[in-house]
């Protein structure tokens, strides 16, 4: 209110004192006025004070959030290029989705694991930085049941625009329900392909072969040849297995950077996410990205 | 814009051009301070935060060598300052005999130093993937040059250090980033006012610097004189962190 | 009231720093700081195309949500080569060097800069710079975004950071030599009767400026140095994994940063300090408070770093004094346009394009500063920073504040560096395509911004598609108003109407040298006898002073004459 004030005023002053003293013939000059030591003070003090006003209302809201209520439901928040773990207080994770009860004050922990992140939820008005080697808190207390968007809001590379998700604010009972388990049964590919996008595998397994993980079209069934030279075919344990410690065979050519889900997934989800790897080796294999290809007889 | 003499073109008197050099190195200097107040406020903090791998890191350091090179700077800017005063009285010989002096502590200071870094490199402690806080204490047989009771005592703070700090490996290193970051900045300025020198020598030989026009004189040693109040400072602040056992 | 006298039409000067000596040895080896100026011309506009080029492709790439345009990656160097080229290879020159290298020691009184060869010095070590970091664009660009923080610059960064790293930094000394030069100069080289408080209020807010480029830039360079040999030599003090703070190069990067965004705008209001005292033909209303004000914004501005990091979990007592200060730096920001707008009152205002400028720069750095305010306020912040309303933020300081002063001081004095004048409508029609096309591009920002759009993204989700589209539309319209000039100053460079001395006429000392100048500026050394911008005690600039200091004559009313 105070900016459009000002920015109103000073805008119609401009326009008055240019229409009003337009020049009128070609050697005209101004008055003789050069200084007014009231309206000096008189502008520097009352936009002081004003200043100041605006700063002790923000600044006395800003206290007052800092100090964070005593009961919180504490959720324990990783960001890493480019994703969100997000941890409840009875232990059950999620990726780049938050559950929470409607009216309780929840207090975020959060960390990062490489570069700094931020955790900005616009609808609640708040964002923190996440910074790694320190732990960063912020909290807020949701008021309506909903689904909310939020972002990761400092810039952290490649897919910074991507790394956000969705805050799930339901009733007490609902959190409740959802907290201890799962909620019904679907199709096991479609469900698995869903998860395969929540839990952000796609990011690096892009089916182009041009990200940071081999593409998983036309893999299950077939052979793989891995990091120390030795081939594996791909069955559902190799799979799992995959999922669960990724360390364990590196496709030739690839980094080890995958990270593990173990305690992230059930096994029903991994269950879901095999059948739709599976549904996937019909799928056209990329020229390049698939891994290094097998040794053909004869040729290096 | 034309030269005449000593005169540049753009002044109207030498009086001015003299106030306008000498100012124009002031201002350059107060840029310095604040070049070197950047990596001083990163030492400050990074020693007040992991004050045992600092004190560690310092007490490698040989105390004879570095005392020995603040009295060698020291040397330098008193033999500056006759320069200075020799330019004032037109003792034109003078000038070029203190200007050699000050050269030659100057080159004093780098061979020092490069014996202190040459030593750095044996002892495992250059910041990088072979840098270890314990090379010495551990393999007194490749410390040859450590003196035995000296590598006993490093032995011990090591003990004592590792258990104040999980991490005294890496914030070892920290303190010899800035070790190595604080004294090559300043040789680096060392090296550059050595220079200098040299071109000032060059021109006190030929017999430029009279009574009437010495400002060359004086403002490279303003320069000489900041650079080893620099040196002032890194002294205490690297060498001498925790020595009062 | 004087019947219309025939003036003769000025002739071009014979002699003068352009044609004094020809060939590529005199420019590139000049010492004359009109010429070094010039070479500043041609480079800084050099990196304002790449700069605006890179602008582009942003603005192209966002007008989808999903980004058809370029990779992920791609676009964050865009962004990021966008910020590193604008902000150290053309706001932080341009001004300074070109104009202030220009004019400085004309208005002064004095032959040349104090040191000429430094000044030389300075315009190689932007070149290097700039070749430095354009070797990393070649290389693929740098995509760390143009602040650097850490870690993702120093370790998890794939782009060429470590030659753009290099490049920022040899610049810097760029920086701090013009500084140096510029205060030495204002205090050593002043003509007899120029004393401090009848200097021309440009040469003021360069001295403010200079201070600041003087005390911050070593800091940056250190900064730099140091992230550099991280990247380089795993130096650790700001990686967590080796101990070191994310945070401290947060605090050494904003301490001159902030600064620096000083650097870039005081220039920009010394030049409107001379548009409006020359287009309004009155003194400057309260000189004295104007000149102060700019030496208060110098250095309050380097106590108010920390506002760029109140949500990093610093400490509340440290975020409540510097949101505090941030509040008190604004105070002669305000005080400033508060002056220039006093000036008008009483004043007599010709609307010639230099004016515009002034005009758009008094409406846009008001949005910009007040919406300035609304960050440092820490109730707010919270809920804006590192969306697209900071974007839009600095963007009205930036465009609609320095490159509109930028621009409206290089049509003012562009008579005196070549001789000759722009063509005025077609110059009118370019500031007001600019003013509209930059309102386009940056008003809908600041909704976007509220609406909770977080900046530096590639993709958007849906709902913030509307105020893209229209912010890309704007940018096209903003283009047009940067071409229009570039073409029309060139132009008149060679084809222009001839000048003369004092085409407006305006007070200052350089309207007294021939247009171009002389080499040498003054062919005898002048002894300044008037105060600033007093257009009623200057009998040698024909003007219709009233007799004695009475109040306006006024027009005669309709049906009187």
């Amino acid at each position: 209110m105070t900016t459009l004030f000002f920015a109103v005023l000073v805008t119609l002053l401009v326009i008055f004192a240019g229409f009003k003293y337009r020049r009128r013939n070609e050697k005209e000059v101004g008055d003789a006025v050069s200084g007014n030591m009231a309206l000096e003070i008189g502008w520097t003090v009352i936009p002081l004070i004003i200043a100041i006003v605006i700063f002790a209302w923000g600044a006395v809201l800003y206290v007052n959030y800092r100090i964070t209520p005593k009961d919180t439901l504490d959720i324990y928040v990783i960001g890493k290029q480019w994703m969100w773990k997000l941890q409840q207080p009875n232990g059950r994770k999620e990726i780049n989705e938050l559950h929470l009860p409607v009216n309780q004050d929840v207090k975020l922990i959060l960390g990062s694991e490489d570069v700094i992140h931020n955790f900005y939820v616009p609808a609640f008005r708040v964002k923190m930085d996440v910074v790694p080697g320190r732990y960063n808190t912020m909290w807020f207390r949701p008021t309506k049941t909903g689904k909310y968007h939020f972002f990761c809001s400092q810039y952290c590379g490649t897919n910074h625009a991507v790394m956000g998700g969705w805050v799930t604010v339901m009733d007490p009972a609902e959190y409740a329900t959802w907290l201890s388990g799962e909620a019904g049964a679907v199709n096991p590919v479609s469900a698995g392909e869903k998860l395969f996008s929540q839990l952000a595998c796609v990011t690096c397994h892009l089916a182009n072969g041009t990200g940071r993980a081999p593409s998983l079209n036309g893999v299950y069934g077939g052979k793989v040849l891995l990091a120390d030279g030795s081939i594996v075919v791909a069955d559902e344990a190799y799979i799992r297995e995959s999922i669960l410690q990724p360390k364990a065979k590196i496709v030739a050519g690839y980094q080890p950077v995958m990270p593990t889900f173990q305690g992230l997934v059930t096994e029903e989800q991994i269950l879901n996410l095999t059948a739709y790897i599976k549904s996937l080796q019909s799928q056209p294999v990329p020229a390049k990205g698939a891994g290094i290809a097998l040794p053909t007889a004869g040729k290096k | 814009m034309h030269r005449t003499g000593t005169l540049y073109g753009q002044f109207k008197t030498l009086e001015q051009q003299k106030d306008t050099a000498t100012l124009g190195m002031w201002i350059f200097l107060v840029t310095e301070v604040m070049f070197f107040g950047g990596i001083m406020l990163a030492y400050t903090i990074n020693r007040h935060t992991y004050f045992h791998a600092f004190a560690m890191g310092s007490n490698t350091l040989s105390l004879g060598l570095g005392a020995t090179n603040t009295l060698v700077l020291l040397a330098s800017s008193f033999t500056m300052a006759m320069g200075v005063w020799s330019a004032q009285t037109g003792k034109k010989t003078l000038i070029s005999i203190f200007l050699i002096l000050t050269i030659l502590l100057g080159f004093v200071f780098f061979g020092i130093k490069y014996v202190e870094y040459a030593q750095k490199f044996h002892h495992h402690l250059v910041p990088g993937k072979s840098f270890d806080i314990g090379y010495c204490a551990h393999n007194p047989s490749k410390c040859e040059d450590v003196d035995v009771k000296e590598l006993k005592e490093e032995g011990e703070r090591l003990e004592e250090a590792q258990k104040a700090d999980p991490d005294l490996q890496a914030h070892a290193q920290l303190y010899f980033s800035a070790y190595f970051g604080m004294t090559g900045l300043h040789a680096l300025h060392m090296v550059i006012g050595a220079g200098l020198l040299l071109w000032l020598l060059k021109d006190s030989v030929a017999g430029k610097f009279t009574a009437e026009w010495n400002n060359p004189v004086d403002i490279v040693g303003l320069y000489w004189h900041f650079v080893d109040i620099v040196w002032i400072y890194l002294f205490p602040l690297l060498y001498l962190i925790d020595r009062h056992k | 009231m004087s019947t219309h006298e025939t003036v003769p039409e000025p002739k071009f000067p014979e002699k003068h720093y352009l044609n004094a000596e020809y060939g590529i040895r005199s420019w590139l080896l000049t010492t004359d700081h009109k010429r070094i100026a010039m070479l500043y011309l041609a480079a800084v506009t050099f990196f304002f195309f790449i700069g605006g080029f890179f602008a582009m492709m942003i603005r192209l790439h966002l007008m989808t949500p999903n980004g058809y345009l370029l990779t992920p990656d791609q676009y964050n160097r865009m962004f990021t080569m966008h910020g590193v080229t604008m902000v150290f290879f053309f706001l932080i020159p341009s001004i300074p060097a070109i104009l202030g290298n220009f004019l400085i020691p004309i208005m002064v009184g004095a032959k040349d800069l104090a040191f000429p060869k430094i000044n030389l010095l300075s315009w190689y070590i932007y070149i290097i710079g700039g070749l430095f970091t354009m070797w990393s664009m070649i290389n693929g660009g740098l995509d760390t975004g143009w602040t650097f923080y850490t870690p993702l610059s120093t370790v998890y960064s794939n782009s060429a950071v470590a030659p753009a790293v290099i490049g920022v930094f040899i610049t810097g000394f760029s920086s701090i030599l013009t500084g140096l030069n510029f205060l030495v100069t204002v205090h050593t080289m002043r003509a007899p009767g120029m004393t401090w408080f009848r200097l021309p209020l440009f040469v003021w807010a360069h001295y403010a400026t200079s201070l600041v480029m003087v005390l911050g830039t070593p800091v940056i360079a250190i900064t730099l140095a140091l992230a550099g040999m991280e990247r380089l030599f795993g130096l650790g003090f700001f990686n967590p994994a080796m101990g070191g703070d994310p945070i401290l190069f947060q605090h050494l990067f904003w301490f001159y940063s902030h600064p620096a965004v000083y650097i870039m705008i005081l220039p920009a209001m010394g030049v409107i300090s001379e548009l409006i005292p020359t287009f309004a033909r009155k003194q400057l209303f309260g000189y004295h408070f104007v000149a102060a004000a700019s030496l208060a914004i110098a250095v309050i501005g380097f106590l108010v770093w920390t506002h760029h990091m109140f949500l990093t979990g610093q400490s509340t007592y440290a975020a409540v004094a510097f949101s505090f200060l941030t509040f008190v730096v604004a105070i002669p920001s305000a005080i400033k346009v508060f002056n220039w707008t006093a000036t008008l009152f009483g004043g007599s205002i010709s609307f010639d394009t230099p004016m515009l400028y002034a005009f758009g720069f008094l409406g846009l750095f008001l949005i910009g500063g007040l919406t300035g305010l609304f960050l440092g306020c820490l109730g707010i912040d919270m809920n804006i920073h590192d969306t697209y309303f900071v974007v839009a933020h600095f963007h009205y300081i930036m465009v609609g504040g320095a490159v509109m002063g930028y621009l409206g001081g290089l049509h003012f004095w562009w008579p005196k560096i070549t001789g000759r004048m722009y063509p005025e409508w077609l110059a009118r029609i370019a500031a007001f395509t600019l003013f509209i096309g930059f309102n386009f591009t940056f008003f809908p920002q600041f909704l976007l911004g509220v609406m909770g759009m977080p900046r530096r993204y590639h993709m958007y989700p849906p709902e913030f598609q509307i105020y893209n589209v229209m912010s890309t539309a704007g940018a096209s319209i903003l283009a047009v108003g940067y071409l229009l000039p570039m073409i029309y100053l060139t132009w008149a460079a060679f084809y222009g109407k001839v000048a003369g001395e004092n085409p407006w006429p305006a007070t200052g000392l350089e309207w007294k040298t021939q247009s171009p100048p002389l080499t040498e500026n003054f062919e005898v050394t002048p002894v300044v006898t008037w105060e600033a911008y007093d257009f009623r005690n200057r009998p040698d600039l024909g003007l219709d002073v009233p007799g004695g200091s009475g109040p306006r004559i006024v027009a005669p009313a309709h049906g009187d004459d």
